[in-house]
């Protein structure tokens, strides 16, 4: 994992909360992401990672507290005080999100090379040949023959969707993305290769990134720092290792030791 | 003589929630330093404490109390304080780390779990990897196996292993956690070496061995860990 020498946060929660209606979504979630950090929130479903990278990513309007993100102006912003078309910009050029369901961050019937290339004239690219050799290079950082470029990813398999939506994520070199469950619902084996493929691309990039993940081996192996999240509220915090080896949270306890073995 | 490592009073004990809230005090009033080129080794039947003790000094597991003073350039900083971030930072320049056993990451080469604590950036790549080739080689494991990733070798292979990505950076500081218990006498040897050249180049070594010989032959002091245990 690359070494995260930045002295200015790129990303801030300040106690953020959501309700809805009166049901808790998350409450009082503080903390700061550097950039080239990767950050894992972990916890059983239902305890308010999925809102809180929603809130995170400008998905949902939280209830109170704020999300201030660093632009490349090198101004921390308010993320709620943008405009609606400077927040798209954001997302387009400076932000990526991963899906767990691939379908929802692919258009399943344009081709691969078509949703690679999309991106890229989303932020301006015109020249066909420009885009589609882009787009080659990145379906070969992601493992995907290049000979695919034209099947429309319905037709891919599981892992190779997801690649793709990572590799369609990351072609406009975003310094933050943010990722659901990006290795839920593949194959031990496919899980494997995908974790390894993100954790090389995290790492060369520079990435800063948010996880959700109830995985904790996921976690341990992407990330440095995780977040324990339990009924909506942040119960733990830490350098992975230590909150993993280390547990103090009951519930933490709980989680670690109920992995098992392979 | 300045000191690379201090500690200074350091507690630590498990609360075990999931069995009623169950106190185990571990080590209490840890003190010792070790300064540059020295090499101390903790010494204690099993259960003192000495793994925990080298994983405090790591930050991978949270002290209770006191300090963990590791020295970075001309700051000396308390890893039982610092933030993740710091600690991070501390672990890829001034400390360097070999754990009992290998957490092999699937389909990651030996050469490359060996070479990647140095490859600070890709351009870095190949120049790590051919001084990790050059280890691999001392430590005696065949060139067949460089390509292979670790997850199937021996347990004395998965080990070597260790060593060498351990080794292979240059840092002031180095925690060895019983880094030949499962060697044949040639790689003791080389280890025995391999720490002996650290010293001369000035590092630090923290180490747990429970060889008598590899013990005599590396330890400037020996700390009898069972001086720390908790009062009960």
């Amino acid at each position: 994992m690359s070494v995260p020498v930045d002295d200015e946060p790129l990303l801030a929660a300040r106690q953020l909360s959501k309700w809805y209606g009166r049901q808790l979504g998350c409450r009082d979630v503080s903390f700061e992401l550097y950039p080239g950090e990767v950050l894992a929130i972990v916890g059983e479903s239902g305890s308010g990672k999925t809102t809180l990278l929603q809130l995170l990513s400008c998905q949902l309007a939280a209830d109170a507290g704020s999300v201030l993100y660093r632009t490349r102006d090198g101004v921390l912003r308010d993320l709620a005080a943008l405009g609606e078309a400077e927040r798209r910009f954001l997302f387009r050029t400076d932000w990526g999100y991963v899906h767990q369901d691939p379908a929802l961050g692919l258009r399943m019937s344009v081709s691969a090379g078509g949703n690679v290339g999309e991106r890229l004239m989303a932020v301006g690219w015109r020249r066909y040949g420009q885009i589609r050799g882009a787009a080659a290079e990145w379906l070969d950082r992601v493992e995907i023959d290049r000979s695919r470029i034209d099947d429309q990813p319905r037709i891919y398999s599981g892992g190779m969707r997801q690649r793709l939506q990572i590799a369609r994520n990351l072609v406009t070199n975003p310094r933050l993305v943010f990722m659901d469950e990006p290795t839920g619902g593949l194959d031990a084996s496919v899980q494997a290769r995908l974790l390894d493929l993100l954790r090389g691309l995290v790492s060369e990039l520079h990435l800063a990134a948010v996880i959700v993940t109830h995985d904790l081996a996921v976690a341990r192996l992407l990330s440095h720092r995780i977040m324990v999240m339990k009924g909506g509220e942040v119960i733990e915090q830490g350098l992975t290792d230590q909150v993993l080896d280390d547990p103090h949270a009951a519930y933490t306890q709980l989680l670690v030791s109920s992995i098992l073995p392979a | 003589m300045s000191a690379v490592l201090e500690l200074r009073r350091a507690h630590k004990s498990f609360t075990m929630h999931l069995q009623g809230g169950l106190r185990l005090p571990v080590v209490a009033d840890v003190d010792f330093s070790v300064a540059a080129g020295q090499c101390v080794v903790l010494a204690g039947p099993s259960g003192a404490g000495k793994s925990s003790i080298l994983k405090m000094i790591l930050g991978n597991y949270r002290c209770d109390g006191g300090e963990v003073l590791v020295r970075d350039g001309a700051a000396m900083v308390d890893i039982a304080g610092a933030a993740p971030r710091r600690i991070l930072g501390l672990r890829q320049t001034v400390m360097g780390y070999v754990s009992q056993f290998l957490r092999a990451v699937p389909r990651v080469p030996a050469l490359d779990v060996v070479a990647e604590p140095l490859v600070v950036e890709p351009a870095a790549r190949g120049e790590a990897r051919a001084k990790a080739a050059a280890l691999l080689q001392r430590l005696a494991i065949p060139e067949r196996l460089w390509q292979v990733p670790p997850v199937t070798f021996s347990g004395g292979e998965q080990q070597r292993v260790n060593i060498a990505r351990g080794f292979l950076p240059e840092r002031p500081l180095l925690l060895l956690d019983e880094p030949t218990a499962s060697l044949d006498g040639a790689n003791r040897a080389t280890v025995v070496e391999l720490i002996a050249e650290k010293k001369r180049r000035g590092t630090a070594i923290v180490a747990i061995v429970h060889d008598d010989d590899v013990r005599a032959a590396i330890a400037d002091v020996v700390v009898d860990v069972t001086r720390f245990s908790p009062a009960a």
